[in-house]
């Protein structure tokens, strides 16, 4: 087996949960990646969809941004953002959303707003773009985010994006239609909501990681499934598959200039 | 009825100081001429309404353009975040700056109501995020179900400017590709102006494309290259390195200002712009 870095570990355990046929919306960057090398590799039949409107899109390139040519040249169809947001998202039509986040709570929330107060911020972030409708509304929702102290917190500094809200049925008192986080994929392993409490619990730790690891790694006391399991190591296919992904990509950003 | 004009004419009647604007563009066809032109022309107080305000607004603010600015997604795309208006929010520079942040589903349904002369849009949104505490949203009970919804205000600014692909010469304007909210800004906005690649005897539109008639548009300008470093589908593609670059470029104050005085305040229009870049280029 080849020597891979945590981060291809990472996008690799993600893309391994896209289901084959599942129609998926997409966040830029760590999600991205993921959602498309699912589309390489066991689930050719995923449809990507991203919040520029383009809906199965098949880039052979990642995109930088969410609405490169890449995705408008190569989808389906292309459509307005009224359309998108209305008919497809909150019609209930995507079953899986692919979220990344700056910050991550126990609860799944996300925050992708402020570190620091709101209103005299540390640092200044983007915001919440789609993400609040994508997790409100998609069937149900991967999040996928390096793992540290810094970014597994124990209270956000903002509520960007509602994941499962101080858990138990707390989505279904508010009404929001869809499931929520279903599972959270680090560079170190994978956390999943308990089924009653909604509380992230580490399910699967990768391949040389230990449990201890995440445990310190996370800023709030994590729970730990009563026997987490070793997420298999990366398959020379997918690590190729991704390599090849990655390597092209880079050419094509840097080439246009 | 829409009139063929400079960029530097159209700015000039239609952009006033303290209009609300929206530039609007969604990673396609971003409108950068324009905002280029209203920065030479000094307007000053502008409230800026965009989705996904991203370089073109960072500069608008580094430049002291804008009071306030509504929007739903503020970076650069793939790439991290805009400085200048980061510089604006944490440190009140060059002035402060106001915000009225959405999500983008928010902005979407505000921007159809505007279209609509609704006065405001509903969603299924904002519900369980603290974005509802700080922004413009009230929650409404549906009067058929019951069911608790979001509403958010139309959005009709004085003022859209959008980039388009094609006019012909009556002012009829075509556009395809990603067309984000960019109908609905034109449709909510009192005033409208289009910069297009060409300018083109037969505008040969496809039936149900994006086509915006000459009676909704007030100025039509020929600014060819007008959305670089964003991209024209069928033109031009984007140039991702040109967005990678300036994360280094507006870090730091006094580097964006001689950039700006540099490429933008002294030279005369969009083409001249990107001479003065390919200058640089060259030098490299």
């Amino acid at each position: 087996m080849a020597a891979y870095t945590s981060d291809e570990m990472m996008t690799i355990a993600a893309a391994r949960m896209v289901r084959n046929g599942s129609s998926c919306f997409v966040g830029i960057g760590l999600p991205s990646a993921a959602a498309n090398l699912a589309r390489l590799t066991h689930a050719p039949d995923a449809v990507l969809i991203y919040e520029s409107g383009t809906i199965g899109t098949k880039p052979n390139v990642l995109p930088l941004s969410i609405g490169d040519s890449e995705l408008a040249e190569t989808a389906d169809t292309v459509v307005s953002l009224v359309e998108i947001f209305n008919y497809w998202l909150m019609g209930g039509r995507i079953s899986l959303g692919f979220l990344g986040a700056a910050q991550i709570d126990r609860f799944a929330n996300l925050n992708s707003t402020v570190i620091g107060p709101y209103d005299k911020p540390k640092t200044r972030l983007p915001g919440a773009g789609g993400a609040p409708a994508i997790a409100a509304s998609c069937g149900e929702v991967l999040v996928t985010l390096r793992h540290n102290a810094r970014a597994f917190v124990s209270k956000l500094d903002f509520v960007t994006t509602m994941g499962h809200g101080d858990g138990g049925d707390a989505r279904l008192k508010l009404g929001l239609p869809g499931k929520g986080p279903t599972a959270v994929i680090s560079d170190l392993g994978i956390l999943v909501p308990d089924p009653i409490t909604k509380e992230l619990t580490l399910q699967s730790v990768h391949a040389g990681v230990t449990v201890e690891q995440v445990v310190a790694a996370t800023g709030w006391p994590l729970k730990v499934a009563a026997q987490v399991q070793t997420t298999p190591a990366p398959t020379e296919m997918e690590l190729s598959v991704l390599r090849d992904l990655n390597a092209r990509t880079a050419l094509a950003h840097a080439g246009q200039a | 009825m829409a009139r063929i004009l400079s960029l530097k004419e159209a700015i000039a009647e239609f952009v006033h100081d303290g209009d609300t604007v929206a530039l609007e563009g969604f990673t396609h066809l971003i409108p950068y001429a324009a905002g280029h032109e209203i920065i030479r022309q000094k307007r000053r107080d502008l409230t800026l309404i965009r989705l996904t305000p991203d370089l073109v607004y960072d500069q608008m603010i580094g430049m002291g353009c804008a009071a306030k600015m509504i929007f739903s997604w503020g970076g650069n795309p793939g790439v991290g975040s805009i400085y200048r208006f980061r510089d604006a929010v944490e440190n009140q520079w060059p002035r402060p700056l106001a915000i009225e942040e959405h999500e983008h589903a928010g902005l979407v349904a505000a921007f159809a109501a505007g279209a609509s002369n609704l006065p405001f849009g509903i969603l299924r949104g904002y519900t369980g995020t603290e974005l509802a505490n700080h922004t413009t949203v009230k929650f409404i009970e549906c009067p058929f179900t019951g069911e608790k919804l979001a509403a958010v205000p139309a959005i009709r600014p004085d003022v859209a400017v959008i980039h388009a692909q094609k006019a012909d010469r009556k002012g009829n304007v075509l556009l395809w590709g990603v067309v984000g909210v960019q109908k609905e800004a034109v449709l909510a906005a009192k005033r409208a102006i289009v910069t297009v690649e060409e300018i083109v005897d037969e505008l040969d539109a496809p039936m149900n494309s994006v086509v915006l008639p000459n009676w909704l548009v007030s100025a039509v300008c020929e600014v060819p290259g007008g959305s670089f470093p964003s991209y024209a589908l069928g033109y031009y593609a984007r140039d991702n390195a040109f967005y990678k670059k300036w994360d280094a470029m507006s870090k730091d104050r006094e580097a964006f200002l001689a950039w700006m005085e540099r490429h933008v305040l002294a030279t005369t229009d969009f083409a001249d712009f990107r001479r003065s870049l390919q200058a640089v280029e060259e030098q490299a």
